[in-house]
């Protein structure tokens, strides 16, 4: 059964490579790019919801911040590509630190309510602060080159980095779920005093995974920044840490790929409503009230469960 | 002569202090409802900032389309957001009983959605205004400031319909009923009350409260398609910092942040958007339960 899970999952995993290297040459690179970096958003938000069982509605503040300081970084200090990433990842795991050493003194739907309130600090001060320039964002930010070699306002490098970047933390965080670490965080999920009673420090390791959640999501913020060459505030608004719940749901909540399928899903829905005005917010309500109902396992879920259940039901 | 409060005018002052009153009313209603509906579903009503908007929607239409007064629409605006929230209650939630509270919470997020992007789609985000009423055009000068009639209304209003409900809720035979659910509704089921019904009918109440409060906003605030939504986060800060154990505590926790935040705009104007959520930060370090709250 292990033995069948693992090879499932290297298919999985090299089905994955190849899509990601010939699907530049079918779609468009800059709609890929986004993927990339929302499937990477999700995947983090799911290490968090679907391993630990904590359901944060403040996400996209790490996503966000993290984008306003790596636009910050490149334009107006002129720092390469990477260090710009670098440095929005270190101040989203800050935050991640002091907003999740905050939240996790309450549990359950308390802490939804407490990191979206925290999110909307941050929301605050992307309005106010000086660098972020307001309603505006921070626009025109240059993409540059990577370690003075790689030119990346060619689409195609820029996609080829973005890919390596989203890569490499799936794979951070499929190392994450499958270490030990990653054990106790499924046992926290299951029964918190039960983990607590072995020994476990369940707070220490609650905060360990929010913070890891926090750095991936500005690693995915700050890049996707790069992408589009723009910080703005539709990233730190409520509206997108309620967006990567419903990828995280509509995917699969605690599946390996799950997060990724749901933020195709939902990245390919906005971008075809994009012209229809409020439709997006309507159809987007109505996806999450279908996946609750009636789809609570998610796409990848329910395959997984036909797949688990599937021999016993020919036999019977 | 101008009175000074550490280099601010009296006036100011007062002024900031009536309208940190009138949010701080708002927040006691909104977080009362959510606190009623926390206590025996055990969810947390996402769409209650929405359920306020379409209040003050309900409000509007029909003052606009059916030239229904006032009075009356303050009575059948909450009317039919209770009724849709029973509707609601019995169609979805009540499938989710056995489940993690969290997918109530996404579940009623989405819903939460839809209604927004609905009234976004029909009345756009520019607000509409509803007229003050005629009788309460106008308003009193009170020597140290100017009190607008309908304004001193909001508070009398919200505050009363916020003691009522405390009143049946801790002293009346319906009350107790409503606690022993809370506590255990299995036990109480047992003795014959149909906990279901009363489940579905709370629901509606809290959800209609929602509705009343949106009815009070309607002509202070513009009526917009996303009025509820930023207030519902606020409104959230407030339910942590008060706890959801006692239903005084949450209305003294309303008003009073509602107060204090009236207080910075006044000292300190950038902070005025935040400040709520400080606090919140505070008590979590203080006292995680929040400052009504028991340990569940």
């Amino acid at each position: 059964m292990i033995a069948r899970g693992k090879n499932s999952l290297l298919i999985g995993a090299a089905l994955m490579l190849v899509i990601l290297l010939i699907a530049p040459h079918l779609f468009y690179p800059v709609f890929l790019m986004k993927v990339l970096c929302f499937a990477l958003f999700a995947c983090a938000f799911n290490l968090l919801l679907g391993y630990v069982g904590l359901l944060s509605f403040g996400h996209a503040a790490f996503f966000g911040s993290a984008g306003y300081i790596t636009a910050h970084m490149v334009k107006a200090l002129d720092f390469n590509p990477v260090a710009g990433i670098l440095c929005g990842v270190v101040v989203s795991s800050l935050l991640g630190l002091v907003i999740g050493w905050l939240a996790i003194r309450r549990s359950g739907i308390y802490f939804a309510m407490i990191t979206l309130g925290f999110a909307q600090v941050i929301y605050f001060l992307s309005l106010q602060l000086k660098f972020t320039g307001g309603e505006d964002g921070i626009q025109g930010v240059p993409r540059g080159t990577l370690f003075g070699l790689v030119d990346l306002t060619d689409t195609m490098s820029m996609y080829y980095f973005v890919m390596v970047i989203f890569l490499c933390g799936f794979w951070l965080i499929y190392r994450t779920i499958n270490s030990p670490f990653g054990q106790v965080l499924k046992a926290i999920r299951e029964n918190e005093p039960r983990a607590r009673s072995l020994g476990y420090d369940t707070d220490r390791f609650k905060l360990m995974a929010f913070v890891i959640s926090a750095a991936l999501s500005g690693l995915a913020g700050g890049t996707k920044s790069l992408v589009f060459q723009l910080a703005s505030l539709t990233d730190v608004n409520w509206h997108m840490s309620g967006e990567v719940v419903l990828m995280t749901l509509l995917g699969g909540m605690g599946t390996i790929f799950g997060p990724a399928i749901g933020a195709l899903l939902v990245v390919t829905l906005n971008n075809y409503l994009a012209g229809f005005g409020s439709w997006v917010t309507i159809i987007i309500g109505a996806i999450f009230v279908t996946c609750v109902l009636a789809f609570r396992r998610g796409i990848v879920g329910e395959i997984l469960e036909k797949v688990r259940t599937w021999p016993t039901r020919g036999k019977g | 002569m101008m009175i000074q409060v550490f280099g601010v005018p009296i006036q100011a002052l007062l002024g900031q202090l009536l309208i940190g009153l009138i949010n701080g009313s708002f927040y006691a209603i909104l977080s009362l409802g959510l606190a009623i509906i926390f206590g025996l579903l055990n969810i947390i009503n996402f769409t209650h900032g929405a359920q306020y908007m379409l209040g003050a929607f309900a409000a509007w239409m029909s003052l606009t389309y059916l030239g229904v007064n006032y009075w009356v629409g303050l009575i059948l605006a909450p009317l039919i957001v209770g009724a849709f929230g029973i509707l609601m209650e019995r169609l979805m939630l009540r499938r989710l009983y056995h489940l993690d509270h969290l997918y109530g919470l996404l579940l009623t997020f989405g819903l939460a959605l839809v209604l927004e992007g609905v009234f976004r789609q029909l009345y756009g985000v520019s607000g509409l205004s509803y007229t003050i009423p005629d009788i309460f055009q106008g308003g009193v000068n009170l020597g140290f400031m100017f009190l607008p009639y309908y304004r001193a209304w909001v508070i009398v209003a919200s505050l009363t319909v916020c003691f009522a409900t405390w009143f049946v809720i801790e002293r009346t035979k319906l009350g107790a009923y409503l606690r022993a659910a809370t506590e255990n509704p299995e036990l109480l089921q047992a003795f014959g009350v149909n906990v279901p019904l009363m489940i579905t009918l709370t629901f509606g109440y809290g959800v209609a409260l929602a509705g009343f409060a949106g009815v009070l906003a309607a002509p202070i605030y513009q009526v917009t398609p996303v009025m509820g939504s930023n207030l519902i986060i606020v409104v959230f800060a407030v339910v942590v910092i008060g706890g959801m154990g006692s239903i005084l505590g949450s209305i003294v926790t309303g008003i009073a942040l509602g107060l204090i935040e009236g207080m910075t705009k006044v000292f300190y104007p950038e902070a005025s958007g935040v400040v709520v959520f400080v606090i919140m930060a505070l008590v979590l370090l203080l006292r995680p339960a929040g400052l009504f709250g028991r340990e569940k």
